[in-house]
C-alpha cells in the first residue's frame, strides 16, 4: 500500500532540488558557518570570482565539462573524463595522486579533499570544497591549499551533509536471555550504510541494579563492536536515593546527559507520577534531559487484559489494546510534570498525530519540549497489524503502536518540517521472526521493537524533501544538527564547519532503491519497510575521516567507534530553563498572624481508623499511600521554622484586624 | 410589579395553599419563551396556557411579564461533610433556606463517606440529615472513597434500589481519596455498566502533593500557598486524563467543578472529537477569580480556599460564561460547603490544613444571569438550560424537574431580570460570617419561588418549614448521556484477525527464574507473569475482578488451526 502511493509520486520530483548551478540561489558564501576562516587559507590564492555568481562557481573546466554533460542524464552515466579513463559508475570520483596508493586501503587515508560539493547544514548551504585532516575537517572553501597525497573526492555539485545522528537505537539489548539479532557490529553497519555516523543507544538496566554497571556494561559491548561514534543514554527503571546518585556521578563523570523514563510497562518499568515529579526535578536541577516513553501502563494493562479475555491474541491486540489517546494522555500529563519541575523533556517514539498536536500546542504555549518521531512512524503506519501473515503482523509490533490510520506518516511529516518535531530517530530494535514467536499465542509477549537505522535518512528525503514539505536544510536540522544540539555535541557534530568532526555524507538526491530485507544490512530477516521505494540515499560515507561507505560497498570496522560523551545543560534545552527558574521564585504574602478563635478539631489519627477526617490534607500520611518512598525533597515537611515571632511585632503595614473580612 | 390576590372567595389565606394560579409570565423553557398561564395543584403543574379554567378559591400571582423558570437545580452541595470531625456551618436546614432564596428548589448534596466506611451506611445517614431538615426537594451523590470488591455490590444496591445515578471519584486528595488509573479504569467500567454517570474531581494528586511539600519548604504556609501548589495546569491534565479513561471504558464523564480556562478549553476540545464529556463551572469561577487568595487579610484570603483553586487569572470567568454560553460547558453547580472563619483558622499555619469551601448556592443563578445574560453572552433559554434543565436531564430528573410543563413537578420560579441586589454577609441566608461575594452587585433574581407547589419565597420573604423536602430518587441510565454510549457500544466491539497458526520456529526463553536476580530480561510487556518486581508501587491487598492476570483463560486457539479461513498459509514467509 504505503510503497505504491510512494511511486505513484514518482514524477513530481523538484528538480530544482538535484540541479546544482541551476537554480540554485546562494550569492553569500560564508566559508566555516560557524567557526572563522582558517588563518592563511587564502593567501597568495587567486580569487575565482566567478565562483561567486549564481550558477557557475568554477573555472576550472574539466569539472565544469563534467557537470555540463551531467544536466541532461541524471546518474548512471558515461562521461568523458581528462583525468581518469575509469568508467565511474557514480558521479563521485576519487583520485590519488599517487598512482601506488591502492583503492583497497580506503580506511587507513587520513586526509581527504571533498571537491565541489555543495554543503548543506542547518542554516544554510553553500558551494565549497572541504579539506579534512585526522578525523577533524581542517579547512571549507574554495582553492584550498593542501598537502601532496591528499585522496580526492570529486562531489560534483552533490549535496554534502553532515553525517546522521541516530538519537534513538537498541543495537544489542538483552531481552530474555537472548538479545536483539542486530548487535553494535551490524547495527551500525546498517546505520553507516544508511548514511547515519552516529548513535545514541538506549542503557537498559534491570529494574533493582545498578545504572552505573548497566552503563559500563554497554560500553563493553560498544567499544568492542561499533563501527562508528556512539553515545548513550541510560534509562532509569526504578527511583530511590542510591540511584539518584548513580545519575548524578552519570552525568558529573561518564558523559551522559539524557535519562529515559517510563510511563508504560506497568510493574516493570512504569514510574508514578510522584516518581516522575522528583526524577524530572532532579534532572532539572543537574542539567540533564529528562526523555520519556510517554503511555499510560495503567490502562495498557486493563486494555491488554481485556483484549486476551476477548480472545484476541495476535498482533492486533497490542494497538487495540494501546490506542493513541493513551499516548496523547501521556505525552500531555509528562509536558505538565516537565513544566511544572521545569526541566526539558523530550519525547521519544511519537507515533500518532493526537500525540504530535500535544507536543505542537506545549510547544506553542512555551514549553521545553522536543518530540521524536521514528522512521517506522513516518514511513509506514499500522495497518499490517491486521495482515493475516502472523509473522509480517509481529514484525510491526512495538510500543507506542504504530497508528492504524493511514495519513499519519503525512502529518508527521508536516510537523516535522515545520520544526514542531525536533528530531528523527530510528528506535531501531530488531528481533528475528523466532524471536517474535515467542508471543504467537499472546500478543503481550512478542517483542517490541521495529528496523529503521538505515532507511531513517531516505524515509525523510522521500517522504518530506521530494514531496517538497521540507527543505534540505531542515532535512539536515532534523536528521543531525537538533540532535546533536540536544546531546551537547554540536557543533562537534551535527555541523559541516572547521574543527567539526569529519562525519559527513555525499547524499545523492537522485537515487531510487526500493528497500528490501534481501539487501538491507540488518540481520533481521524482515524490513518494515519492505518494497518501498525510496529516494535520495548515501553515495558516500565519511565516518571519522574515513571513506567507509562507497560504491555502495561498506568498509566499516568493528571496534572503531569512540564514545562520545555528552555534557549536562545544553543550551538548546537549558537556556530558557535557566532564565525561567530565575523568574519563577515564589514569595509568601507577608501577613499579621491570625488572631481570632480557632475551631477545635479531632487530630487526623495516623494508622488507625480515620473515623471523622473528611477532606484532610494530601501531604499527610495515610493509611494507604501508594506512593510512599523513603526520602522527601524539601527536608521533613512537617514544621517549617519560621520567624513567625518577628511578623507579630510590627506587621507591614500596621497590625490590622486579622478577623473581620473587608 | 406583581402582586397577589385571591379569586372568587376570600377566605383561604392559608399558607398550606395547594392551588396556584400564576399569571400574566413569560414561560421560559430551555427550548422555548412564551407568555402563558400557569396552574398548579398538588405541587403539580397542571395546566399551562392561556384563559385556563381553574377552581374558584385559587391563589393567583401576578407575574406582570416577569420570566417564570423551572427552579434551578444545584447539582453541587456540601451541606453535611464533616471537616475533622466539625461539620459545615450551613446544614441542610440553612443551605436549603440559602438555596431557595437564590431561586434554586432542588439541590444534589455529595455523600462523602470516609475511606473504609461502607458507602450505604453514608447514604442513610445523610438521608437522614436531609429529610429531617431539608426545605426543598434533594437527591444525592455518593463519593466513592476507594475502591474495593466490595464497594460493587454496595454501589450495585445503591443504583437499584435507593435511586443513585451519579457517583464521584477522586483524581486528587493522594492518600486519601486519591484513586490511581487502574482503579479509576475499574471504577468506570463497572459504574458504566450499572448505568450511572461518573463525577470526577480531576486534579492530579501525585503533583500536588509534591507541589506542597515544596512550598511548605519554601516557608509559605499561607492561602496563596494553596493556588500555587494547585496550579491549573495540573486541573487540565487530570480533565484530559479522566476524559481519555472515559474514551477508553466508553463512560460518561461528568468533571465536577472547572475552575480553569485550560481545563474548560480541554472540555471543548473533547466534546468537538465526540467524547461524551460533562463540564461543571461553580459559582465561584463564575463570578470571581483568585486573585484574592493574596490578600494581607488571612480570613479573606482563606474563604477563598478550594479546590480546584480560583484561578489567579481574572479573565477567566469571561472565559468560562462564553463556554457556558455556546453550550460546551452544561451545567452551573454552586460547590456550596459552608465552614466558617473560625473552621478554616485550623489551618492558619498551613494552608493544606484549611477545609475547603466557598459559598455560592444563593448566588448562582444571580450571577449567571448577570454576567451572561445581562452582558448579552446568553439567552434566556440557555439560561434555563444551564441553571436547571441540563442539570436534570444528565441525572435523570427531566421532565419532572427542570422543565414547566403540564406533569412537572411545580418548582417554579418568578425571574424579574432587572432587580438589582448587592451581595452583603447581613442580607444572606447562609449562616457564614463571610461571603466571598461581598459587595458585589448582581442584576437579576427571583421575586416569587414555588417549590412543591407552595410559595417558599415571596417580595424577599422566605416562608419555609424544616423537613419538607422530599428525596428524589433517579433511575440509572439517563439518556443524554447514555444514548450514544449505547450505540458506541455496538459498534465498537473489536474482532481478531482469523490467521493460520504460526507454525514456524519459536526463540526458546529459558523458564523465569522466580526470586533469582531475573538478569537478562529487558523490555517484556506489561502483563506478563514477571515475579512481583521489587518495588510494586500499586499493589494493594485486593484484587477487582478475581483473578486479573490473565492466566487461567482458556483461549480458543485449538479449533483454528483445523480449517483456517482461506486455507493453510504459509506463515513464516513474509510477503
Amino acid at each position: 500500500m504505503a510503497e505504491r502511493r510512494s511511486a505513484d509520486r514518482d514524477g513530481d520530483l523538484p528538480v530544482y532540488l538535484a540541479r546544482p548551478g541551476t537554480a540554485d540561489q546562494l550569492p553569500r558564501q560564508k566559508y566555516g558557518g560557524l567557526f572563522c576562516n582558517v588563518e592563511g587559507a587564502y593567501e597568495s590564492k587567486t580569487i575565482d570570482f566567478d565562483a561567486l555568481t549564481v550558477g557557475q562557481r568554477s573555472s576550472r573546466s574539466p569539472r565544469a565539462t563534467n557537470r555540463e554533460e551531467l544536466k541532461p542524464s541524471k546518474h548512471q552515466t558515461n562521461f568523458p573524463s581528462s583525468h581518469s579513463e575509469r568508467e565511474a559508475k557514480d558521479t563521485v570520483q576519487i583520485k590519488h595522486a599517487f598512482e601506488k596508493e591502492a583503492p583497497q586501503h580506503l580506511d587507513k587515508s587520513e586526509r581527504l579533499l571533498i571537491k565541489g560539493g555543495r554543503i548543506v547544514n542547518d542554516d544554510q548551504s553553500f558551494y565549497a570544497d572541504i579539506y579534512i585532516e585526522d578525523g577533524v575537517i581542517k579547512q571549507i572553501g574554495d582553492n584550498l591549499i593542501v598537502p601532496g597525497g591528499v585522496k580526492t573526492i570529486e562531489a560534483d555539485g552533490k549535496m554534502v551533509i553532515p553525517g546522521g545522528i541516530d538519537i534513538h537505537t537498541h543495537l544489542q539489548m538483552p531481552f530474555r536471555g537472548t538479545s536483539t539479532v542486530d548487535d553494535f557490529s551490524q547495527g551500525t553497519k546498517a546505520a553507516l550504510a544508511g548514511g547515519t555516523t552516529m548513535i545514541v543507544d538506549h542503557v537498559i538496566p534491570e529494574p533493582g541494579s545498578s545504572l552505573v554497571e548497566a552503563f559500563e556494561r554497554w560500553r563493553e559491548w560498544a567499544d568492542e563492536k561499533a563501527c562508528c561514534d556512539y553515545s548513550l543514554h541510560v534509562d532509569i527503571t526504578h527511583w530511590n536515593d542510591s540511584i539518584k546518585q548513580e545519575v548524578l556521578s552519570l552525568i558529573k563523570e561518564k558523559g551522559v546527559n539524557s535519562f529515559q523514563v517510563y510511563m508504560a510497562y506497568k510493574d516493570l518499568y512504569q514510574m508514578s507520577n510522584s516518581e516522575l515529579y522528583e526524577i524530572f526535578t532532579f534532572l532539572g536541577e543537574h542539567g540533564g534531559i529528562a526523555q520519556v516513553h510517554a503511555e499510560n501502563g495503567e490502562i495498557i494493562a486493563e486494555e491488554q487484559n481485556r483484549m486476551l479475555e476477548m480472545g484476541i491474541t495476535g498482533p492486533e491486540g497490542h494497538v487495540l489494546s494501546r490506542p493513541e489517546e493513551l499516548e496523547a494522555e501521556a505525552v500531555f500529563r509528562a509536558v505538565t510534570i516537565g513544566s511544572q519541575t521545569n526541566c526539558p523533556l523530550y519525547v521519544t517514539r511519537v507515533m500518532s498525530k493526537s500525540a504530535a498536536d500535544i507536543i505542537s500546542q506545549a510547544r506553542k504555549k512555551g514549553n521545553v519540549v522536543f518530540g521524536e518521531p521514528i522512521t517506522a512512524s513516518l514511513g509506514t503506519d499500522g495497518t499490517h497489524y491486521w495482515s493475516k501473515n502472523w509473522a509480517k503482523a509481529a514484525s510491526f509490533v512495538t510500543s507506542p503502536p504504530l497508528s492504524p490510520d493511514p495519513t499519519t506518516p503525512d502529518y508527521l511529516n508536516t510537523l516535522l518540517a515545520s520544526g514542531d518535531l525536533s528530531v528523527v530517530g530510528s528506535a531501531h530494535c530488531t528481533f528475528s521472526v523466532a524471536q517474535k514467536a515467542i508471543g504467537k499465542d499472546d500478543f503481550t509477549q512478542i517483542p517490541e521493537g521495529v528496523n529503521g537505522a538505515e532507511e531513517r535518512m531516505s524515509v525523510i528525503w522521500d517522504k518530506a524533501v521530494v514531496t517538497g514539505k521540507m527543505d534540505e536544510n531542515m532535512f539536515v536540522a532534523v536528521t543531525s544538527t537538533n540532535a546533536a544540539k540536544i546531546l551537547n555535541l554540536y557543533p562537534r557534530k551535527g555541523r559541516i564547519a572547521v574543527g567539526s568532526d569529519s562525519d559527513l555524507v555525499i547524499w545523492d538526491t537522485d537515487a531510487t532503491r526500493t528497500i528490501t530485507a534481501k539487501t538491507h544490512h540488518s540481520a533481521a530477516e524482515y524490513n518494515v519497510f519492505e518494497g518501498m521505494e525510496l529516494r535520495g540515499a548515501p553515495m558516500l560515507v565519511v565516518c571519522q575521516g574515513k571513506i567507509v561507505l562507497e560504491d555502495g560497498n561498506l568498509h566499516a570496522t568493528a571496534g572503531t567507534g569512540r564514545f562520545i560523551p555528552c555534557s549536562p545543560y545544553p543550551d538548546f534545552a537549558y537556556k530558557r530553563v535557566k532564565a525561567r527558574k530565575q523568574l519563577a521564585i515564589l514569595k509568601a504574602v507577608p501577613r499579621g498572624m491570625y488572631d481570632g478563635p480557632v475551631s477545635e478539631f479531632s487530630p487526623m489519627s495516623r494508622g488507625g481508623t480515620p473515623s471523622a477526617s473528611t477532606r484532610t490534607s494530601p501531604t499527610k500520611a495515610p493509611a494507604r499511600n501508594f506512593y510512599q518512598s523513603g526520602f522527601t525533597l524539601s527536608g521533613p515537611e512537617e514544621a517549617p521554622i519560621r520567624p513567625a515571632g518577628r511578623r507579630i511585632v510590627v506587621p507591614p503595614g500596621g497590625r490590622s484586624n486579622i478577623t473581620s473580612l473587608s | 410589579m406583581s402582586g397577589t390576590g385571591y379569586q372568587g372567595k376570600k377566605n383561604i389565606p392559608h399558607l398550606t395553599s395547594e392551588r396556584l394560579l400564576i399569571k400574566g409570565g413569560r414561560v421560559v423553557n430551555d427550548d422555548q419563551s412564551l407568555y402563558a398561564d400557569v396552574y398548579v395543584e398538588d405541587g403539580i403543574i397542571k395546566q399551562v396556557g392561556e384563559n385556563l379554567i381553574v377552581p374558584g378559591g385559587v391563589k393567583v400571582i401576578e407575574a406582570n411579564g416577569c420570566k417564570v423558570i423551572p427552579g434551578g437545580i444545584d447539582v453541587n452541595t456540601c451541606l453535611h461533610k464533616p471537616y475533622l470531625g466539625t461539620p459545615p456551618v450551613d446544614d441542610f436546614y440553612q443551605g436549603t433556606k440559602a438555596a431557595l432564596a437564590g431561586g434554586t428548589t432542588m439541590i444534589i448534596d455529595h455523600v462523602t463517606p470516609q475511606p473504609g466506611d461502607s458507602l450505604l451506611e453514608a447514604f442513610e445517614k445523610w438521608q437522614e440529615a436531609a429529610d429531617k431538615k431539608s426545605c426543598c426537594d434533594y437527591s444525592l451523590h455518593v463519593d466513592i472513597p476507594h475502591w474495593h470488591e466490595g464497594v460493587k455490590e454496595e454501589l450495585d444496591q445503591l443504583v437499584q434500589e435507593k435511586g443513585i445515578n451519579s457517583f464521584q471519584v477522586y483524581m486528587a486528595y493522594k492518600g486519601l481519596f486519591q484513586m490511581p488509573d487502574s482503579q479509576l479504569y475499574e471504577a468506570f467500567s463497572f459504574l458504566k455498566e450499572l448505568g450511572a454517570v461518573v463525577l470526577v474531581h480531576a486534579e492530579n494528586g501525585d503533583l500536588i502533593a509534591q507541589e506542597q511539600s515544596k512550598i511548605l519548604g519554601m516557608g509559605i504556609t499561607g492561602p496563596e500557598g494553596h493556588p500555587l501548589s494547585r496550579p491549573e495546569e495540573l486541573e487540565a491534565e487530570a480533565v484530559f486524563r479522566a476524559i481519555t479513561l472515559g474514551n477508553r471504558v466508553n463512560c460518561p464523564v461528568y468533571i465536577t467543578k472547572v475552575m480553569s480556562k485550560s481545563a474548560a478549553d480541554i472540555v471543548t476540545n473533547a466534546r468537538k472529537k465526540g467524547s461524551v464529556v460533562f463540564g461543571e463551572p461553580i459559582t465561584a469561577s463564575l463570578a470571581t477569580d483568585g486573585s484574592h487568595y493574596w490578600s494581607k487579610n488571612w480570613a479573606k484570603a482563606a474563604a477563598y480556599v478550594t479546590s480546584p483553586p480560583l484561578s489567579p487569572d481574572p479573565t477567566t470567568p469571561d472565559h468560562l460564561h462564553s463556554l457556558l454560553a455556546c453550550g460546551d460547558l452544561q451545567v452551573v453547580g454552586s460547590g456550596h460547603c459552608a465552614y466558617s472563619t473560625f473552621q478554616k483558622a485550623i489551618g492558619k499555619d498551613n494552608f493544606t490544613l484549611i477545609p475547603e469551601g466557598t459559598n455560592g448556592v444563593e448566588e448562582r443563578m444571580g450571577f449567571v444571569w448577570d454576567k451572561a445574560v445581562a452582558m448579552g453572552k446568553m439567552d434566556e433559554n440557555q439560561f434555563v438550560a444551564v441553571t436547571s434543565t441540563n442539570a436534570a436531564k444528565i441525572f435523570n430528573l427531566y421532565p419532572r424537574k427542570g422543565r414547566i410543563a403540564v406533569g412537572s413537578d411545580a418548582d417554579i420560579v418568578i425571574w424579574d431580570p432587572d432587580k438589582i441586589k448587592t451581595i452583603t454577609t447581613k442580607a444572606q441566608q447562609s449562616a457564614l460570617e463571610y461571603n466571598i461575594f461581598e459587595g458585589m452587585e448582581c442584576r437579576g433574581g427571583p421575586v416569587y419561588v414555588v417549590s412543591q407547589g407552595r410559595i417558599v419565597f415571596e417580595e424577599g420573604k422566605l416562608q419555609v418549614q424544616q423537613g419538607t423536602g422530599r428525596f428524589i430518587s433517579r433511575k440509572p441510565f439517563p439518556d443524554i448521556a447514555y444514548q450514544r454510549i449505547k450505540y458506541r457500544n455496538k459498534v465498537m466491539s473489536k474482532q481478531g484477525v482469523s490467521r493460520g497458526m504460526y507454525d514456524g520456529p519459536v526463540y526458546d526463553i529459558p523458564a523465569t527464574p522466580k526470586y533469582i536476580t531475573p538478569a537478562p530480561s529487558a523490555k517484556t510487556s506489561p502483563t506478563t507473569h514477571q515475579p512481583p518486581p521489587i518495588r510494586n508501587l500499586h499493589q494493594s491487598n485486593f484484587s477487582l475482578s478475581g483473578a486479573q492476570i490473565d492466566d487461567n483463560i482458556p483461549r480458543r486457539s485449538g479449533h483454528r488451526i483445523v480449517a483456517p479461513p482461506g486455507g493453510r498459509s504459509n506463515i513464516t514467509s513474509l510477503g
